[in-house]
């Protein structure tokens, strides 16, 4: 890889987006292969692959907007990088198609006898049918994809432009753009995942999906620069102070993605409600029990305990590895959220979650590289981007 | 000088801006000066650098406090609904840990607030009544427009006439003795 460092685009990209294409290309053949095996497990593992790359996207969304919002002048640096995690949102749309086709295999909901005979869900029927969700999930998209061209727009236009009007823009954008996130994705929650099971029902939901993905991302953020680093790219520009404030927000969400995760059982327990528990039940009973114990340990208090410090927030190689874990976490998460519905007697995994998982992961990977390292990799014209790059924490 | 029948409290040096001060407080460092502060009307970006100071141990007084308050109330929320006071509530096993989550979080939060209030004011040697340097009348200024350095008597290379003369050397616009009445 190489940097041209008058005008900070690479002009070698190096062979990432080649590497990440080929293994997502094949990760999707293999996957048609699983879809023709075993329909139902495919529509289950494309369904936990595509809620974890989407997830990621949005955890880009929200970065950028925060950023915006904020004014923040330190994660300038990093802007471009969550932008093209944000970018890569309208490919997660077109993902979502094949989500259509499998609504019958995924959602118990959908289909006619069990609506009819079933008391609780007729009653949910004006929400819980196919149209409407289908309505929904496009409607998403739509929103997050106007809000990811507009501001990767405008932060493209701002390389070649000097002007304060794109600042305001993206702000006035960002502040209903934060609404219309919130109000999205956690109804993206309900509608992928929560309805799987369609008798339950916990409202924070919405939030405990969002603080994952946002975990996930920064985790995706901290990789996408460590790698960087590795090739000798912006060593200079994304410095230890900018890993360091990057730990604190991974280990600052750890706490709160444990919050949220224990404020839903916490609430579910207390009531005692059989309507209610049964979920947990379903999650803590054979072989889901160890998994459910591995969220507990390993998606929090190992996690808590390693970036508890000053010193392993300010190593890049510790917080790498670290990042690794957590997006590995991440899936576990998904995958416990989803999958006890179809396997209840504990979990079984299929090499198709392992193909789904590369096959969008790879064409991910490689679309979110190709934004990256079709415009220059820091806002050069940003009047942020000196504060940013003199930044250090006290 | 110093007047008869009090003792010197040390030497306070004024300077004549952020840069001077800066560069003064470096080299009093370099020099080998422990006790010595430096009081500006505002903070001072790489002040703590230049006067070589370490991190403060207040973290590890947080977490320490914080662990010792996590476990103490997990023991007394035991101690009270297993053994002292056993009371069957909504059906739940009397060891429910689940429900003593928010009372030992709150109290790891508490102490570790109280610690980090306190122990930062204990760090400070505060809370005091009165400290020697507000006898110097030019020091008044130092929340306005001031800005000094404070080289204590009690240093083990403390010497009136050459820290006066050193002083001096690195730009100090006025050197005074202060005295501890």
């Amino acid at each position: 890889m190489q940097i041209d460092l008058k005008t900070y685009r690479l002009t070698d990209p190096g062979k990432l987006g080649m590497i990440a294409l080929v293994v997502g290309i094949l990760g999707l053949l293999v996957s048609i292969l699983g879809f023709t095996s075993d329909r139902t497990q495919f529509f289950y593992s494309y369904l936990v692959a595509f809620v974890f790359w989407t997830s990621i996207g949005l955890g880009g969304l929200f970065f950028t907007m925060l950023h915006h919002l904020a004014d923040a002048k330190w994660s300038m640096v990093l802007r471009r990088i969550s932008e093209s995690v944000m970018s890569t949102l309208p490919l997660m749309g077109l993902f979502a198609i094949p989500l259509l086709f499998g609504i019958h295999d995924l959602y118990h909901s959908s289909h006619a006898d069990v609506m009819a005979t079933d008391e609780l869900l007729k009653a949910k029927e004006p929400f819980l049918n196919q149209a409407f969700f289908i309505i929904r999930t496009v409607g998403y998209f739509v929103i997050w994809s106007l809000l990811t061209f507009f501001l990767f727009r405008n932060s493209v236009k701002q390389d070649s432009v000097h002007s304060d009007k794109l600042t305001a823009q993206w702000r006035r954008v960002s502040a209903p753009g934060m609404i219309l996130f919130a109000v999205t994705s956690t109804f993206a929650a309900f509608d992928w995942l929560m309805s799987l099971d369609p008798h339950w029902y916990s409202t924070i939901y919405g939030v405990y999906m969002f603080t994952g993905g946002f975990l996930a991302a920064i985790s995706f953020i901290i990789l996408s620069a460590s790698y960087q680093r590795r090739q000798g790219i912006l060593k200079e520009e994304i410095t230890i102070e900018h890993y360091h404030d990057l730990g604190k927000l991974l280990f600052g969400f750890l706490v709160f993605w444990a919050y949220m995760a224990f404020s839903q059982y916490f609430l579910i327990w207390y009531a005692n409600i059989p309507e209610e528990t049964v979920w947990f039940l379903d999650r803590w009973e054979n072989a889901w029990k160890s998994l459910s114990l591995l969220m507990i340990f390993g998606h929090f208090a190992f996690p808590f305990l390693a970036l508890l410090t000053r010193g392993a927030k300010r190593s890049v190689v510790w917080l790498s590895v670290m990042s690794c874990w957590i997006l590995f976490m991440r899936w576990v998460d998904i995958y416990w959220l989803a999958m006890p519905t179809l396997h209840e007697h504990g979990p079984q995994f299929s090499w198709i979650d392992l193909s789904t998982m590369c096959g969008i992961g790879g064409i991910f990977i490689w679309y979110c590289w190709r934004k990256y390292t079709s415009h220059p990799v820091l806002p050069v014209n940003d009047p942020g981007l000196k504060e940013s790059l003199e930044f250090v924490n006290n | 000088m110093a007047k008869i029948g009090s003792r010197a409290y040390g030497v306070l040096a004024e300077f004549s801006g952020t840069g001077p001060l800066l560069s003064a407080a470096k080299k009093i460092h370099e020099a080998g000066y422990k006790k010595y502060d430096c009081h500006s009307p505002f903070p001072i970006h790489g002040m703590d650098q230049a006067m070589g100071m370490k991190r403060s141990p207040i973290g590890y007084m947080v977490g320490f406090t914080g662990a010792c308050g996590l476990l103490g109330m997990l023991y007394l929320t035991y101690w009270v609904s297993v053994v002292e006071y056993p009371l069957v509530i909504s059906g739940k096993p009397l060891f429910s840990w689940q429900a003593y989550v928010p009372p030992v979080f709150a109290i790891t939060i508490l102490v570790s607030a109280f610690m980090a209030t306190f122990g930062m004011l204990v760090l400070n040697k505060l809370p005091r009544f009165n400290h020697p340097l507000f006898n110097s009348e030019s020091f008044k200024r130092f929340s306005d427009g001031g800005f000094f350095i404070s080289l204590e008597a009690g240093d083990p290379k403390y010497d009136e006439v050459k820290v006066t003369e050193f002083l001096k050397s690195i730009g100090a616009t006025k050197v005074e003795v202060v005295t501890d009445e």
